[in-house]
């Protein structure tokens, strides 16, 4: 590398026009789910007994496991494979993944009918069942980014702990515990990193078993033995396409210089893994000859053409251009629609694909419950720059950087 | 992270791996009570004997504390006009399907939980909220339940209903075979008032046996097929019907089980834990490799 990257927190204001917005749209899904807490689920969505899963589940839920990916393929790369080269991006990701998850976590608990309950699994154990593996791993690997974590918030505190007043007492010793922290996650930190990609693997696969169990309810083009094995493969694809789209964002919206030299080589990489997830996706589409559903203009046939060519094909042949990988508006665009290809093939896998014997109507998402999700996304969106405003997260060249730490420590308070 | 030493990093990962592996003896016990016993109970539905009186869903609702419209209500034939389903205000229903047939009388198919033998609900719960009984009733633990809707999803008949009006404890409902009745050598409270004894309470063995009896000795009036016999790997609840059940709005399905597939997928990935161990010994290993080369160039 030419030049020293060190991750600052970033010296910005937090309020702008397009964040009073994103506070409006995270009021707005608060007061729906207020609704759901007060007067039940029926109330807020348009779930009933032929419709048991909404896009609570299918986008809050299985399409946000899957666009967190970047979180173990990044930890993957730079600390299991020890490329350091990228190690720019790993904070970022592991943001990402973290605030992803804890609202995965979120979202199954808005969407269980006894969120008091969601403890249970922990002790009830049903290892016949996929959710059971889904709930155990998540919960497990939701602790692990928070352990992950950890090192950022003392590398931020170390030597700048300062409570006033009657608390000033404690300063030193808070010190040293922070220190004593940082060091012996120094020291264990490769267990948990190992542990976070294993139990990602286990997860996004199993994320892709439970529909396997819906049977004949569940349309022949999304229903295949192997759909474990697609869901890792496409939670492993679009790991650093959302990377990308969220560094290209970040950059844009605080006025950093995208960081294309990591970017590229990122890119790089993108095309093979949606090689390798579209081959299996045609091979098995081929070999239960499926295909014959695409020979019909229905609601499912469309949209898992949309899915493939959109959100897998159209991207492939994208990241495998060289003046693709060198643009940020190439690098965007190829990695949007990898995002939306993932984003729509969960949305297909739990909610467009499902049809119940008995199906009087068919389900579209309420206003409360997209309200509910597009909020969460917003409060998302927010909790990711209140972070990177306050701890070191972004990285930005190490001569300027000193400068910009030291003006972001004293001009904030925390 | 900087790695200080090899011997640091194996005792490390020695002890992640142990206290996985140390997990691995109890997922064979974490399974919930799923009892296919040799003599368990099941009913036989003859629908060309019902006649739509809808008896057995008044007597449904008083076995299970619900709501009971006024008696007379039953004489209403307009309830046919639509196909119903079972919900949280009613455990089973009958329906009407009218094929035109010389008689000119509908057939009438009462619609309840069909107490699989091997039940996707079952297998799909995520705290063993349901199991399968000795008795062959496939039951629902109130206290267990988280209200994830799972078994609603993974149930071939659509037979779970949910309390979605319900804020603050909603349940899962569907029919309990009266467990608490057929527990200790008791009817279900349907068949128990069923009055032209439409539906035939035993072993589920026997009834298969009868059933195709009826089927050899009047086959002008069955359709020479047992519905639940084979149906996903086989039910408690088992019909009789004069023409093909497709007819008569049952799902075509497939004999295999429903939960096979997803379990054997599931047990292959978690064989005693081994795949997760391996991987994690790979990994571990690789980012042993590869550390040194990198040696300084870590943050």
């Amino acid at each position: 590398m030419d030049i020293a990257m060190k991750p600052v927190p970033i010296p910005r204001k937090y309020f702008t026009p397009g964040v009073l917005l994103l506070c409006l749209l995270a009021l707005n899904g608060l007061v729906f789910l207020a609704g759901r807490f007060l007067f039940g689920i029926g109330a807020v969505t348009n779930l009933d007994n032929q419709f048991p899963w909404g896009i609570w589940i299918g986008i809050d839920v299985a399409a946000g496991v899957a666009l967190a990916a970047g979180g173990f393929t990044t930890a993957a790369l730079g600390h299991v494979m020890h490329r350091v080269d990228y190690h720019a991006v790993v904070r970022p990701a592991l943001l990402t993944a973290m605030l992803g998850y804890t609202f995965v976590a979120l979202g199954v608990a808005i969407d269980i009918g006894r969120y008091y309950y969601i403890w249970h699994p922990l002790f009830m154990w049903n290892g016949n069942s996929a959710l059971f593996e889904v709930g155990i791993c998540v919960t497990t690997y939701v602790t692990v980014l928070y352990i992950e974590f950890l090192p950022i918030v003392t590398e931020r505190f170390i030597g700048r702990v300062n409570l006033r007043g009657a608390l000033a007492g404690l300063n030193r010793r808070i010190d040293a515990l922070l220190r004593l922290l940082h060091r012996a996650l120094d020291k264990t930190m490769f267990i948990f990193i190992i542990a976070g990609v294993v139990l990602s693997c286990l997860h996004q696969s199993s994320l892709g078993t439970l529909m396997i169990l819906a049977g004949p309810k569940i349309h022949p083009l999304w229903q295949t033995p192997i759909s474990p094995l697609l869901f890792l493969l496409s939670a492993i694809a679009v790991g650093f396409p959302m990377v990308i789209f969220e560094s290209l964002l970040a950059s844009r919206s605080l006025g950093i210089k995208p960081e294309m030299h990591v970017l590229s080589r990122l890119g790089a990489f993108i095309g093979p893994f949606l090689g390798i997830y579209l081959a299996f996706k045609i091979g098995d589409m081929v070999i239960r000859e499926t295909y014959v559903y695409l020979s019909t203009v229905t609601t499912e046939s469309v949209m898992f053409v949309i899915e493939l060519v959109l959100g897998v094909i159209i991207p492939l042949r994208l990241f495998l251009s060289r003046a693709v990988l060198r643009s940020p508006i190439g690098l965007f665009i190829g990695s949007s629609l990898v995002v939306l290809g993932v984003l729509l093939n969960r949305i297909n896998c739990f909610v467009i694909a499902y049809s119940p014997p008995y199906a009087e109507h068919t389900y579209h998402p309420s206003f409360g419950e997209i309200s509910v999700t597009v909020g969460f996304v917003a409060i998302l969106v927010l909790l990711y720059r209140l972070f990177v405003l306050n701890f070191p997260i972004i990285s930005l060249p190490d001569s300027k950087s000193a400068r910009a730490a030291k003006y972001s420590i004293r001009g904030q308070s925390i | 992270m900087a790695l200080k030493s090899r011997r640091e990093f194996l005792k490390a990962a020695g002890f992640a791996g142990a206290s996985i592996a140390g997990a691995a003896a109890t997922p064979a016990a974490a399974a919930p009570k799923n009892i296919l016993s040799e003599n368990r109970s099941g009913v036989l539905v003859d629908t060309t004997v019902c006649i739509g009186c809808r008896q057995c869903e008044y007597a449904c609702l008083g076995a299970h504390e619900l709501p009971q419209p006024p008696l007379q209500s039953l004489e209403d034939r307009s309830v046919f006009e639509t196909k119903r389903r079972p919900d949280h205000r009613a455990l089973t229903v009958v329906n009407a399907y009218d094929h035109g047939d010389e008689a000119g009388e509908p057939t009438h198919v009462k619609v309840q939980c069909m107490h699989c033998d091997r039940p996707a609900c079952v297998s799909a719960c995520i705290v063993g909220a349901l199991t399968k009984e000795e008795n062959g009733a496939v039951v629902w633990d109130s206290d267990k339940c988280i209200g994830c809707r799972y078994c609603m999803v993974a149930c071939p008949f659509q037979i779970p209903a949910f309390e979605y009006g319900e804020a603050l404890r909603p349940d899962i409902v569907k029919c309990d075979f009266c467990h608490d009745r057929t527990r200790d050598e008791g009817l279900p409270a349907c068949v128990e008032a069923c009055p032209v004894e439409a539906l035939t309470f035993g072993e589920r063995h026997e009834l298969v046996k009868a059933a195709h009896q009826h089927i050899d000795e009047h086959p002008e009036r069955y359709e020479a097929h047992l519905y639940g016999e084979h149906e996903v790997g086989g039910t408690s609840w088992l019909y009789l019907a004069e023409r093909p059940h497709s007819d008569y709005g049952f799902p075509r399905l497939g004999h295999a089980p429903a939960p096979g597939v997803s379990e054997s997928i599931q047990h292959g990935i978690f064989k005693y834990f081994i795949p997760p161990v391996l991987f994690y010994a790979l990994l571990g290993g690789f980012m042993w490799v590869t550390k040194d080369r990198h040696h300084g160039e870590d943050e």
